[in-house]
């Protein structure tokens, strides 16, 4: 819905600010997911270490936009359109904050992974982490822009991670039987990949509390999903 | 004291409901109610040739609140002049449509007006007490209506004095003049008046706008209240006060009546592209 500029201008210029904040800690979400599987796949442990310093820029980011939100709430009294504007970036800066340490954690087994025994190619790990960037840059832009039908491709974009998530989880399971050797850096990638799904997982509920702050009704339909690790069983092959 | 009869029955059913927040979830979508009080159908209002209402319809669910705002000159101020036939005293204006109560449209030739304005009172933006003691501005209104001996009259203001919530405040000074009260307590007063006859529904023009923010809280509250056993229909150009007050909120531009829905719908999430540019400030 397009609107008319507020007649309080200083009011417009701080839903607008508001919603440029919200963007730019999806941005350094998206760059921590990106570099925590780069270190990964490269063994890096210096980006790694750079990965877990700058998550604190993420959670100092998440604070800032949480007073500005309650400080909009008391002095403005936002209603309609605004209102769920502000109640969506409170929800969604939680969402971010919680990948970030998701990315964290993820860069944080990387430094472990380092020193192990590389256990195949992890291109499924880039192939997750471009998805769930993918999703969560959309999720992003789908808030600056107001853009309701791009939140919803988000929201329904989620089966490719969880279906990647399923291979890599078959993948490591595979590699733990073959030698009893692979299980520490197995067990690691396992997280890693957990952590990236969740990442997916909380990018799909970020373009559904936009949805909801653009079009006013919540999203009722269940989301196509495509993760069935938990009823995964391998058996020994004598 | 005249409470109304099914009272205990009501605060009996309301304390059996689960705990929510405060009034809140009554206010939600769900809690809407069922029978119409007044309902309006197709109601055009002319100032002379100006044609100041267009096709309105809505009703007034009993025992609720129902919130109108928009911007000056939308008509909702029309409207309540329209509910108890007020446009009636000046020449020239003239109503068309329906407005039905009781089975009987309010705005036919007919209609015995002071019955009418007996059972829909009116509050005011500006409070008007009467130059006289405190007892007789609430007996005076009865006196038209009914005949009461001393002691009834008695209970009767102090009925309506302890419903408006001034009980306390007038009780020992009740020979003194009115004028000396405070605004808010004028307001209250004026609150107490209206509800001294014992109407069924009560119109509320505007009636905090003169009044400092404690009191024009005390006048909310008092609203609330007063929906247990009144019908109310409240004219606010604050909004927050329409979302804290009204059940179901009707906003009107141009004389038309763009959306009505309950308050917490069209305060998060209005249907009409006009609403939302009302409530949020952006109106041109």
């Amino acid at each position: 819905m397009s609107m008319q500029e507020h007649t309080v201008r200083a009011y417009a210029g701080e839903l607008r600010r508001l919603r440029e904040l919200v963007a730019r800690m999806g941005g350094l979400a998206e760059r921590q997911v990106a570099d925590s599987v780069t270190a990964l796949v490269r063994q890096d442990a210096e980006l790694a270490t750079e990965v877990i310093g700058r998550d604190a820029e993420i959670d100092a980011l998440e604070r800032e936009i949480e007073d500005f939100c309650i400080r909009l709430l008391a002095l403005r009294q936002p209603a309609g359109a605004d209102l769920r504007l502000v109640v969506a970036a409170l929800k969604i800066i939680h969402a971010i904050e919680r990948i970030g340490d998701y990315a964290r954690n993820a860069a944080k087994r990387s430094i472990v992974l380092a020193q192990q025994p590389r256990l195949g190619s992890l291109n499924g790990f880039q192939r997750m982490a471009r998805l769930v960037q993918e999703n969560l840059k959309g999720a992003m832009d789908a808030l600056v822009n107001e853009d309701a039908a791009r939140a919803d491709e988000v929201w329904a974009a989620d089966k490719p991670v969880d279906e990647v998530y399923n291979g890599i989880f078959r993948e490591m399971l595979t590699f733990m039987m073959e030698d009893p050797r692979n299980i520490t850096a197995a067990t690691h990638l396992l997280f890693v990949a957990k952590n990236l799904e969740r990442i997916g997982d909380h990018a799909t509920n970020i373009a559904e509390t936009v949805h909801y702050a653009v079009q006013g009704q919540a999203l009722t339909e269940e989301r196509p999903k495509g993760d069935n690790s938990t009823y995964a069983v391998v058996r020994q092959q004598d | 004291m005249s409470p109304p009869s099914d009272s205990a029955t009501r605060d009996a059913a309301a304390a059996s409901q689960p705990a929510s927040f405060g009034g809140m979830q009554a206010r939600s979508a769900a809690a809407l109610n069922q029978t119409a009080r007044i309902a309006v159908r197709n109601l055009d209002f002319f100032y002379g040739d100006n044609r100041a209402l267009k096709e309105i319809s809505f009703d007034l669910p009993e025992r609720q609140v129902t919130g109108m705002i928009g911007p000056s000159g939308c008509g909702k101020s029309t409207l309540l002049r329209v509910l108890n036939r007020m446009y009636s005293l000046y020449p020239g204006q003239r109503a068309t449509g329906e407005v039905l109560m009781d089975g009987q449209n309010i705005l036919d030739a007919d209609v015995d007006i002071n019955a009418l304005r007996a059972k829909v009172g009116m509050v005011f933006q500006k409070p008007t007490p009467f130059p006289m003691t405190i007892y007789d501005n609430i007996a005076f209104g009865v006196r038209l209506h009914e005949q009461l001996s001393k002691a009834q009259m008695d209970e009767r203001v102090e009925w309506a004095l302890t419903r408006a919530a001034l009980w306390g405040e007038a009780k020992d000074r009740l020979t003194s003049s009115a004028m000396g009260m405070s605004g808010g307590q004028q307001q209250r007063l004026c609150i107490a008046r209206t509800i001294a006859v014992r109407p069924e529904v009560i119109l509320f023009d505007e009636p905090t706008s003169a009044l400092d923010p404690i009191s024009t809280l005390k006048i909310e509250e008092l609203i609330d209240e007063l929906k247990r056993d009144f019908t109310i229909a409240i004219v606010t150009h604050n909004m927050q006060q329409a979302a804290r007050c009204a059940d179901q909120v009707a906003f009107f531009y141009l004389g038309e009546l763009i959306e009505i829905a309950p308050a917490g719908q069209l305060f998060t999430a209005p249907r009409h592209q006009r609403t939302q540019e009302y409530i949020t400030g952006r109106f041109g």
